[in-house]
């Protein structure tokens, strides 16, 4: 019960990207077709849940015990990095069918604040191993559920006429605006 | 003009990380509540920029190209570390309210794009100067986002009451939602008085225009993608011919 309570917090309280703002550059550089979206979304969600769990286990058993918790930040970015070519070449080998739904986006996730940011939460937090994957994994589908929402209402927002000013960038971050005050109304649930 | 003189006036107006390129948006909306908070985190992502594209322009030589990516991180990433413990050590209040995202710097887009695009191919000094410009640049237009949350949003400026008694602040400002929309404001206002901007920078063929400093991510999975369409189409054209090359052949043995 306690899990769910943490995986709703991560993905629709604590939104990484409306509320936290992590994972902004892919959020309005990607966020232009469902489809890509809907990739870029799904491969977050893996990486951010494979990355929290090793980086718990490398804190919670070889960082912490050792007194190297200062070097966190050059540890993980290093995994991360690690992990996201490692996992392509594996699903290269073993499941084609995911590769090519994923494999564009994956080599974009390794400067993807989400994924560093959600692992340095989680050590902030001083979750331990379950909580950390269920967090990571709520966070990340946060990310991959407003990514989702923003494409569809940008598919939208192209076929009407904005208004000269504000078309391009003005008005995608006018919709965030929108979505983010939706959003805030999530922090009535804990 | 000179050649450092340049690289400022290029960093600060011409190419500016935050306005005109909208590169490193996550510092830029989630520190901005205040003024302070801004120029805070303005000067460390200045400090880390300078000394990364130092090092890596110093290094360019040594650094093989195969790995180029995974060192410019580790590079990047130790003098981040650096800069968070003089933080801790020496301002203390502006490291906790600025909390996760001083690490969070390692994956600055703006980092890793001045290293590939300009640190990697250049000599130190103007590298340096690169540095400062583009650091400047995201340092003048991090405090006036937040010089502007600040003031509209609670009525003060570096902490001091500038408003009237009788202005009520707009609180939405300082929340999340009003960072996206003083963002969508000042670039629309850009828009409107022509100024280079995210929208009307001109975009060259390639979705990227091969030009590393202004990708965000996107513009990769769209080349990516158009390349794929490409094969898929050059696939299905080949089978065709083979197909009808083949009905031909059969037809001719009829014959």
């Amino acid at each position: 019960m306690n899990l769910i309570l943490v995986i709703i917090t991560a993905a629709l309280v604590n939104n990484v990207v409306l509320s936290q703002f992590y994972g902004l550059c892919p959020f309005l550089g990607v966020s232009k077709q469902l489809k890509t979206a809907a990739g870029m979304g799904a491969a977050v969600v893996f990486v951010v849940t494979v990355s929290s769990a090793i980086c718990a286990l490398l804190y919670q058993f070889v960082l912490f015990p050792l007194g190297f918790d200062y070097l966190k930040t050059i540890v993980f970015i290093v995994v991360i990095a690690a992990l996201v070519q490692l996992v392509e070449m594996v699903l290269k080998k073993m499941s084609r069918g995911l590769y090519v739904a994923l494999g564009v986006y994956l080599p974009l996730i390794t400067t993807n604040c989400c994924v560093l940011g959600a692992v340095l939460t989680n050590v902030q937090n001083e979750y331990d191993f379950i909580t950390s994957v269920c967090s990571g994994f709520g966070a990340s589908l946060g990310f991959a559920l407003s990514i989702v929402l923003m494409a569809g209402v940008r598919e939208k927002i192209a076929h009407n006429t904005v208004t000269r000013s504000f078309q391009g960038m003005p008005v995608v971050l006018l919709s965030a605006c929108l979505m983010a005050i939706a959003f805030y109304g999530f922090r009535g649930l804990v | 003009m000179n050649k450092p003189l340049e690289r400022i006036v290029n960093g600060v107006i011409k190419e500016n990380p935050t306005l005109v390129l909208m590169l490193g948006m996550c510092p830029t909306l989630a520190v901005t509540t205040s003024a302070i908070n801004g120029v805070g985190m303005g000067v460390s992502t200045m400090c880390v920029l300078i000394m990364s594209n130092l090092l890596i322009s110093a290094l360019r030589k040594v650094i093989p190209g195969g790995v180029r990516m995974p060192a410019y991180i580790v590079i990047v990433a130790s003098f981040v570390t650096i800069v968070e413990m003089l933080m801790h050590a020496y301002v203390t209040s502006l490291y906790d309210s600025l909390g996760v995202y001083i690490p969070l710097i390692v994956v600055n887009c703006i980092i890793l794009g001045r290293a590939e695009a300009y640190a990697s191919k250049n000599p130190v000094v103007p590298s340096i100067f690169d540095g400062v410009g583009m650091g400047l640049g995201f340092t003048l237009s991090l405090t006036v986002i937040g010089s502007i949350r600040e003031l509209f949003g609670a009525g003060t400026l570096f902490g001091f009451q500038v408003m009237p008694e009788i202005y009520t602040p707009v609180s939405i400002l300082v929340l999340a939602p009003g960072a996206f929309l003083v963002l969508a404001v000042l670039s629309a206002i850009q828009n409107k008085l022509k100024l280079p901007s995210a929208t009307n920078v001109p975009h060259e063929e390639l979705a990227c225009g091969g030009n590393c400093a202004r990708c965000t991510g996107s513009a990769c999975a769209v080349n990516h993608m158009k390349l794929a369409e490409a094969k898929a189409e050059e696939a299905k054209r080949l089978q065709e011919e083979r197909k009808a090359k083949a009905a031909a052949k059969k037809e001719g043995e009829h014959k």
